[in-house]
């Protein structure tokens, strides 16, 4: 069975993003950018399958510029054997590529390769969209299952179990569908340096948004960007009794 | 202009968080509808038709609903999605799992988590993990929404008397299947919507050492929340997490026990209206942002508080 895993680039989780001076953006200069967390989970569920002998080949694809072939080489370096850059300059955070044009464009890519099982992020960290996977599973008409921390496969079924606002549940989807992975769904492994270099003769493609006809002009225009409101904080208490008088007295709230 | 609330229940009780989406949608100006998609959900539709502001409530009542299953769900919002303006529902997990699917069908760029409306097309909605906000207007003429929870006063429960009307045409996709589910039960108050939340992180060490946050929030009748570093050792279950990619919160009252304040924490709480962290680390992040800050260990703080208060 082939597995088909999109990946995204975006500013990695640790640095402390800025807003552009002029209101249109996030700062993207000169920042650390890594595969979004989510995919990397996605990544690595994907190799353990193969690893198991459930599946037989991992094809990964990322759509954003042409640095987002480092994702595609970071997944080939775990265990992805072969990678599409779907090239564009637009933005992939916010005012660009927007998760419905990305879910058009698996779509498409899926449509051609027709992998039995897609593992994809269920958020991006910088649009915090949570979309894409449930739209590519309404435009192929596939099952979805969503926030997985557990995943089954045999024969023609996955059994996925996912976190919900209430707990756990668990699906049953008919194969092939669409899983997207939260946090708990496995540790994503280090690349081992030999990997890395051996990522580097796998076979990758690039390709365009047009070569799949479709148009990637977003819906939604961006009035502005700006900063959150700051929250004055800071204050410090010495002791138990001068936290409970606070609470009381001056913060009201107990 | 008309505007579609996706309800929110268990087939016997509406949940509040539909009464925010309600409080997002009447902030849009329209008529407000409410959907109740289920199995024996006439309770549901019930207390939706008493919501205050909503104007009728279609139930589409059929086993295939009965799990909220996306395949079978998204297809009968989509059905009479063409009458409105505006579909919107809280940014729960059920919401999020099944709107995006219906924004596909509908070929409609769906907006998540708004935080605020400027008119019927332009909405703010935080991204970075609420480092920034995005000011957006949507050229779709329907417009798919989830908004959260915190940021919009529930519509009253009561003085509503909306119409209820059968809606056919529900089937079995046949893609998907309802296996089980493990329901945490508590008797605090539910998190999202709690006056109080007390939360743990990874200085509290292990579950069995989550009884002095338990302690705690039943002194304060408050909800209990965990950092991600919390759920992932197993100290607590996943429902309990706050944050980027789990829960938000916003009570009068937030207490962060040994918790450092990481970005992706802090978005899940940084609009509650006071933040006391209780942290041995004098530099741990959450202090900026708390306005009672106590340094020191946990392990006698906690207890402490809990024998004064
Ligand atoms: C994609 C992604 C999504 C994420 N989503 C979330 C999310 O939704 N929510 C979330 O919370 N995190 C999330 N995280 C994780 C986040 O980055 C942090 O790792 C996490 O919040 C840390 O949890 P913590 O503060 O409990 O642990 P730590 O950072 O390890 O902090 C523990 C704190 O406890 C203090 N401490 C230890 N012992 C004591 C004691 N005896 N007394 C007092 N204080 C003590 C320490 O000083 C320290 O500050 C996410 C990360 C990623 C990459
Ligand atoms: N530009 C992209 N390229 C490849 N995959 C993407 C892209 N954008 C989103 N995805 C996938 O969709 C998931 C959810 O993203 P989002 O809907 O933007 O929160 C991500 O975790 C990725 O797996």
């Amino acid at each position: 069975m082939k597995i088909f895993v999109p990946i995204k680039r975006a500013i990695d989780y640790s640095v402390k993003i800025r807003v552009k001076a002029d209101g249109t953006g996030v700062d993207q200069a000169n920042v650390k950018m890594s595969m979004n967390p989510f995919d990397e989970i996605a990544v690595e569920e994907a190799v353990r399958l193969k690893e198991a002998g459930k599946a037989s080949e991992i094809l990964v694809a990322s759509i954003g510029p042409a640095k987002a072939q480092d994702v595609i080489r970071t997944a080939m370096a775990v265990g992805a054997d072969r990678g599409i850059l779907v090239q564009t300059d637009a933005p992939t955070d916010i005012g660009g590529v927007e998760p419905l044009a990305v879910a058009k464009i698996l779509k498409a890519i899926i449509d051609a390769e027709k992998p039995e099982l897609v593992i994809m992020g269920k958020q991006s960290i910088d649009d915090d969209s949570n979309q894409t996977g449930q739209m590519l599973a309404a435009l192929l008409g596939w099952g979805q299952a969503t926030f997985a921390s557990k995943v089954e496969l045999d024969g023609s079924a996955v059994k996925v179990t996912r976190e919900v606002d209430g707990g756990l549940e668990t699906l049953s989807l008919k194969l092939p569908a669409i899983v997207t992975t939260d946090l708990r769904l496995n540790e994503p492994r280090y690349a081992a340096l030999p990997n890395i270099m051996k990522a580097k003769q796998k076979p990758m493609d690039t390709k365009t948004p047009e070569d799949y006809g479709v148009s990637i002009t977003p819906r939604l225009s961006v009035v502005k960007v700006s900063e959150p409101p700051k929250r004055t904080g800071g204050g410090k208490v010495a002791s138990v009794d001068e936290l409970i008088d606070k609470l009381k007295n001056e913060a009201k709230v107990i | 202009m008309a505007i579609l609330v996706l309800a929110e229940h268990n087939n016997k009780e509406l949940k509040p968080a539909t009464l925010n989406a309600v409080g997002a949608a009447s902030k849009m100006g329209g008529d407000i509808h409410v959907i109740v998609l289920g199995h024996g959900c006439a309770d549901v539709a019930q207390a939706a038709a008493k919501i205050s502001g909503v104007a009728k409530v279609f139930k589409a009542d059929s086993p295939a609903l009965a799990h909220g299953l996306a395949e079978n769900t998204a297809p009968v919002i989509a059905g009479i999605a063409k009458n409105y303006t505006h579909i919107i529902g809280a940014s729960t997990t059920t919401s999020k799992n099944i709107l995006p699917r219906v924004a596909a069908l509908m070929d409609v760029q769906q907006i998540s988590d708004i935080i605020a409306v400027h008119d019927a097309d332009t909405f703010d909605r935080p991204i970075y993990a609420g480092n920034a906000i995005a000011t957006i207007k949507s050229s779709d003429s329907l417009k798919i929404i989830t908004a959260r929870g915190t940021a919009f006063d529930a519509a009253p429960a009561s003085g509503g008397s909306a119409g209820i009307e059968d809606l056919a045409g529900a089937s079995d996709a046949g893609l998907s299947a309802f296996v089980s589910a493990e329901v945490s039960k508590s008797d605090r108050p539910e998190l999202t919507t709690a006056k109080i939340v007390v939360s743990g992180g990874r200085g509290v060490g292990s579950g069995e050492n989550f009884k002095i946050i338990e302690a705690l929030a039943d002194k304060l009748g408050a909800a209990i929340g965990a950092s991600r570093a919390a759920v992932d050792a197993g100290y607590v279950p996943n429902d309990y997490q706050v944050g980027q990619t789990g829960k938000n919160v916003a009570p009068q009252l937030y207490i962060a026990v040994g918790i450092s304040g990481a970005i992706q924490h802090l978005a899940g709480m940084k609009d509650s209206k006071v933040i006391v962290a209780i942290n041995k680390d004098p530099d741990a992040p959450i202090f900026a942002v708390a306005d009672y800050g106590l340094v020191g260990d946990l392990f006698s703080i906690v207890p402490e508080l809990t024998e004064k208060l």
